[in-house]
């Protein structure tokens, strides 16, 4: 796949590209200027949607199909919600857009509101990005000053307020009803749906939540065209009618044992392999990858075999793994143990289940627990079922909690479990010679034994 | 009219009803486990206790597609066509997975836990759970902290259904109790400085479906598997909530509301839910006296046997003539109808009115639409039904007091009955020197007062507990109890005495003379046949019988 010239990506390394005056220089704000003077919201809805794009914040789910659930001339408030939550280990595009080019994200907001016909938009922003959000507010002040937000901005009789939210540092205000909850002032836990946020999300009003890289991504489209975004990626698949392809340029955040980690940024679809050798130059140390994360822990593990996937919102699927996600590839070198992997994954979720979901707050718990109990040479081969069952059986997608963060939890289980197997076996056979064969229910309570 | 399919069965619900699977498959007669969820509490669908497969039949084709994973039954509407499983391989499966969940880190201290024997995670650990324990890890701590004045936590067997949290925010609006932490750290807390401490504030222990919250009031009194259940009606307020009294060998251990849409819902006020101390002071009348000395300055008493009170409450009374009777709301209907009765018998032309009607502050509404009544009394609606057919004029208790001190009584009988303590007695020494001059005062009450200190005959009453009958609430509804204890010994309850009094044989039955007095007044007709757990709606009855439709 042909590399691109950064699009998202172009103020990177621009001295003061964050400046409005450089933003306006590059060809920015124009496009939303021409939209606000010659187009109806709905045009905007109409290029998104022809544009093919699809969120970038994970799930992937095609933005102006999402915006279209809002329901038609709603009398009261409608909000904009921005996703800067960041949270997903291994993610950091959101990151270098806010610092970068901010004026880009602020556009592609602006053109949103419009679109969504919201007049306050919020972003909510991950705590620890303190450089982040003095370019924000940077950005939105001097946006302001400029007359591209507040009351009828530019004299289209169009009013946008947008108000910068740090959060308190916790994964699940990541997903969008803990985003709105947390936002609303409440404890971040999760929705259930129905309702929808485009029916009733933020202080109960409909409400679309979007990522910072989407937003972006309007801006550019506004900017370059619908046939510009569309010439890059994957198109749909022609056998699979519910395939809305994965078109436009996206972020990759490559990470872990590579020789140059970083933000690139390239066509949805270039695979795994590729993006570690020509934007990463290889594994690091000449080493081998033994696994790669295709799109944030949540995704799962490919192996050194699967590499050739390609990574788009397709792709990832295909050899098991949960999806494209945040497209943070964070490739694991052949030294590491899997083990470690994936004790190292169970803690970061469960410090960060919102412990609303039963099998989410224990399972995660609990699975911590075994991963702990096998790396202190305790473990049995039977605790690689217990661990398989947890995995398939936690999450939305079986059905038996509220949010995708147990989804998430389970992926790296199950993958880690059935793609490595081998090594987890003959690491709990050296380290527990004795008694990784047994399978006698455990000794629940010595103490009340006697009963 | 809508068919739900549950495990294969059809049945049919309202076109109009919006029922949860859980729900609708109650009324297949399957119970689909549940923690979270309580019909008076919002949805929030987190314990997972309650999944099942569902489905939905096409109404033209007949064909069913099943939804391909598991659904909450609390947060799934039915509609027609919707099939709902609830025992298939994978619901099975999960609900055990649940349940070993909820008991990785629960400390298991079941033998002295108060809550064993009622408790869901024990009853559905049997039903639903594993056999083994797959969770190697020994989880024994088991900590203990108030949260409140009268409720305790007990950390560690919460299993974080939140019913608790919703109740403080949504029904009582004080909103005290919280999550904190994250995760399998969560606790439930109270905020520093801000205990749970309002007046619904026990219903969260009713609430909770395990051990960890305990009613200070009750824990440790009583194993729940001795007590004795009797459907009751509250007589600390107008509003008269369903109760239940639970009891053991004539002890009241505690009070639960019992779930009555029309009344109560499903809750109760802390005022009421502790009000049954007063049944088991030792300083409660116990006997039936006269005084000895005529001139009631004597302090000298003596105790009636009761066969013989019947007699000569009747032929002191008779003799002194001029009689007026004060009915006091704390009575039943039945018992309020007999005593009219009885005193008309005495005294053809004897003053009735309705007994003191004790008050305290205002009405109360809480957010979730539950109501405290200032006027302290169960049954002021069905005393002034009874006393409206003895005399429409229906006076009240300063009527009373102004015959009194007119010089128009000769002598007086005033029920009361009214519990204590309260914040002052119901009756203070002006008032009750009204009664001063008369040749014959009888006071039946449950303590000693001002009143009973000037009476000729001092009669014991008996407390909600231990009567059985009829009362009229606030909203016009009646509901008829039966009695759950006996009263002490020694006691007659005043319907007793009146039976005996009107010359009844046997043993006394409310129920015949709710009926006889149902067939006397049209006002009250729907009070013969049985009356529904729930009681009947007076107003709309007596809206027919008079033919006149009020605003009310
Ligand atoms: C546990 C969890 C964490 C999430 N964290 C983020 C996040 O940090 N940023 C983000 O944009 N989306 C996150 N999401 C996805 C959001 O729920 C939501 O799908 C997304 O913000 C929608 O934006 P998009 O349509 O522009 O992709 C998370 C989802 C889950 C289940
Ligand atoms: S799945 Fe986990 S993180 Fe999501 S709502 Fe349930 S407990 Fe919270
Ligand atoms: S204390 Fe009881 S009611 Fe409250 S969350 Fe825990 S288990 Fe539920
Ligand atoms: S009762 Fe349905 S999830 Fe708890």
């Amino acid at each position: 796949m042909a590399p691109i010239k950064p699009v998202l990506l172009e103020a990177v390394g621009v001295p003061d590209g964050h400046t409005l005056a450089s933003y306006r220089a590059r060809g920015g704000y124009a496009p939303l200027e021409q939209t606000l003077a010659g187009k109806q919201p709905g045009d905007v809805v109409e290029m998104v949607k022809a544009s093919g794009l699809r969120g970038r914040g994970g799930a992937g789910f095609s933005t102006g199909l999402k915006w279209t659930f809002l329901p038609k001339d709603h009398p009261g408030p409608i909000y904009l919600c921005v996703n800067a939550d960041e949270s997903e280990p291994g993610t950091f595009n959101n990151r270098i857009l806010m610092e970068d080019d901010p004026h880009q994200v602020i556009e592609g907001i602006i053109l949103s509101s419009y679109a969504t016909r919201a007049s306050t938009a919020y972003i909510y922003l991950r705590y620890e990005y303190p450089q982040s959000w003095h370019r924000l507010q940077g950005a939105i002040d001097e946006a302001y000053a400029a007359g591209y937000l507040g009351k009828n901005i530019r004299g289209s009789g169009f009013s946008l307020d947008v108000f910068l939210h740090r959060g308190a540092a916790a994964y699940i205000c990541g997903e969008e009803t803990g985003l709105i909850e947390s936002l609303e002032g409440k404890r971040a836990w999760p929705r259930i749906k129905p309702p929808f946020p485009a029916i009733e999300g933020l202080f109960r009003k409909p409400t679309v939540v979007n990522n910072i890289e989407t937003m972006a991504c309007v801006a550019q489209i506004a900017r370059r065209g619908v046939e510009w975004f569309r010439s890059i990626g994957v198109p749909s698949d022609p056998n699979n009618p519910r395939d809305p392809g994965s078109y436009g340029p996206k972020l990759y955040c490559l990470s872990g044992h590579v020789e140059r980690p970083g933000c690139y940024e390239a066509p949805l679809g270039i695979t795994a392999r590729q993006l570690i050798d020509h934007y990463g130059g290889g594994v690091w140390k000449g080493r081998k990858a033994k696994a790669v994360i295709p799109g944030g822990i949540s995704m799962g593990l490919m192996t050194e075999g699967e590499l050739d996937t390609p990574l788009d919102f397709a792709g990832p699927g295909k050899v098991g793994c949960l999806g494209l996600g945040t497209a943070a590839v964070v490739v694991i070198d052949e030294t590491v143990s899997i083990v470690d992997f994936l004790h190292n994954s169970c803690r970061f979720f469960a410090h960060e289940s919102c412990g609303q979901c039963t099998p989410c707050r224990e399972g995660t718990s609990w699975s911590l627990r075994i991963l702990e109990r096998i790396r202190a040479g305790k473990g049995r081969l039977q605790d690689l079922d217990l661990l398989l069952e947890m995995g398939n059986t936690m999450g939305m997608m079986p059905g038996s909690t509220i949010c995708g963060l147990a989804d998430g939890a389970a992926w790296p289980m199950k993958n880690a479990i059935r793609k490595f197997r081998g090594e987890f076996e003959d690491y709990i056979r050296r380290t527990n010679p004795d008694g990784w064969m047994v399978t006698d229910p455990v000794p629940a309570l010595a103490i009340v034994g006697a009963h | 009219m809508p068919q739900v399919i549950v495990d294969g069965q059809e049945i049919e619900i309202g076109a109009h009803e919006r029922l949860n699977c859980i729900e609708a498959a109650r009324r297949a007669g399957k119970e689909i486990p549940h923690y979270c969820w309580h019909p008076g509490l919002s949805v929030v669908a987190s314990c997972r206790m309650c999944l099942i497969e569902t489905g939905q039949r096409d109404a033209a084709t007949g064909r069913i597609a099943m939804v391909p994973k598991l659904v909450p039954g609390c947060q799934t509407p039915v509609k027609d066509g919707t099939v709902i499983v609830t025992e298939s391989a994978l619901v099975k499966e999960s609900r055990a997975r649940v349940e070993e969940a909820l008991l990785i880190d629960h400390p298991i201290d079941c033998p002295i836990c108060d809550k064993a024997g009622e408790c869901l995670l024990q009853d559905y650990h049997f039903e639903h759970g594993q056999p083994q324990r797959r969770a190697d890890l020994q989880p024994f701590h088991s900590r203990r902290r108030d949260v409140g004045p009268t409720v305790t936590l007990f950390v560690d067997r919460c299993i974080m259904c939140t019913r608790c949290v919703r109740f403080t925010r949504e029904v009582s609006g004080t909103g005290e109790l919280m999550v904190t932490s994250r995760g399998a750290k969560e606790e439930i807390d109270s905020f520093p400085g801000f205990p749970l401490d309002n007046k619904l504030a026990g219903h969260v222990v009713d609430l909770c479906p395990v051990g960890a919250l305990g009613d200070r009031d009750f824990l440790y009194q009583q194993r729940v598997w001795f007590l004795k259940h009797e459907a009751n009606v509250c007589g600390g307020c107008a509003t008269g909530c369903s109760i239940i009294t639970e009891h053991n060998q004539d002890t009241v251990y505690r009070l639960k509301p019992r779930e009555n849409p029309h009344v109560n819902k499903w809750w109760m006020c802390d005022e009421g839910r502790y009000g049954w101390h007063h049944l088991h002071d030792p300083a409660r009348l116990l006997s039936a006296e006269r005084r000895t000395a005529p001139d009631r300055s004597g302090a000298a008493w003596q105790t009636i046997d009761w066969p013989e009170v019947v007699d000569r409450l009747r032929s002191d009374l008779a003799a002194a003539g001029g009689l007026a009777v004060a009915v006091s709301p704390m009575l039943t209907v039945e018992e309020a109808w007999m005593l009219c009765a009885v005193a008309r018998s005495i005294d053809p032309a004897a003053f009735l009115a309705v007994g003191h009607v004790p008050r305290q502050g205002s009405d109360e509404t809480f957010p979730g639409g539950f109501t405290i009544r200032a006027e302290k009394c169960p049954n002021r609606h069905g005393v002034e039904a009874v006393l409206a057919l003895f005399d429409p004029a229906v006076p009240g208790w300063d009527d009373l007091l102004a015959h009194v001190r007119g010089g128009r009584a000769r002598s007086a009988w005033v029920t009361a009955g009214y519990p204590a303590p309260w914040p002052a007695p119901w009756i203070d020494a002006d008032t009750a020197a009204a009664f001063a001059g008369l040749s014959c005062l009888v006071v039946q009450d449950l303590f000693p007062s001002a009143l009973s200190d000037q009476a000729t005959w001092r009669l014991p009453a008996v407390g909600f507990a231990e009567r059985a009958g009829t009362w009229v609430n606030a909203g016009h509804r009646a509901q008829c109890f039966e009695q759950a204890i006996r009263p002490p010994a020694g006691v007659w309850p005043e319907g007793r005495l009146l039976w005996n009094m009107l010359g009844r044989r046997g043993l006394y039955d409310p129920v015949a003379v709710r009926r006889q007095i149902a067939g006397a007044a049209a006002s009250l007709a729907a009070l013969d046949g049985d009356v529904p757990a729930t009681g009947i709606d007076l107003r709309i009855l007596q809206l027919a019988s008079n033919g006149t439709p009020s605003p009310a």
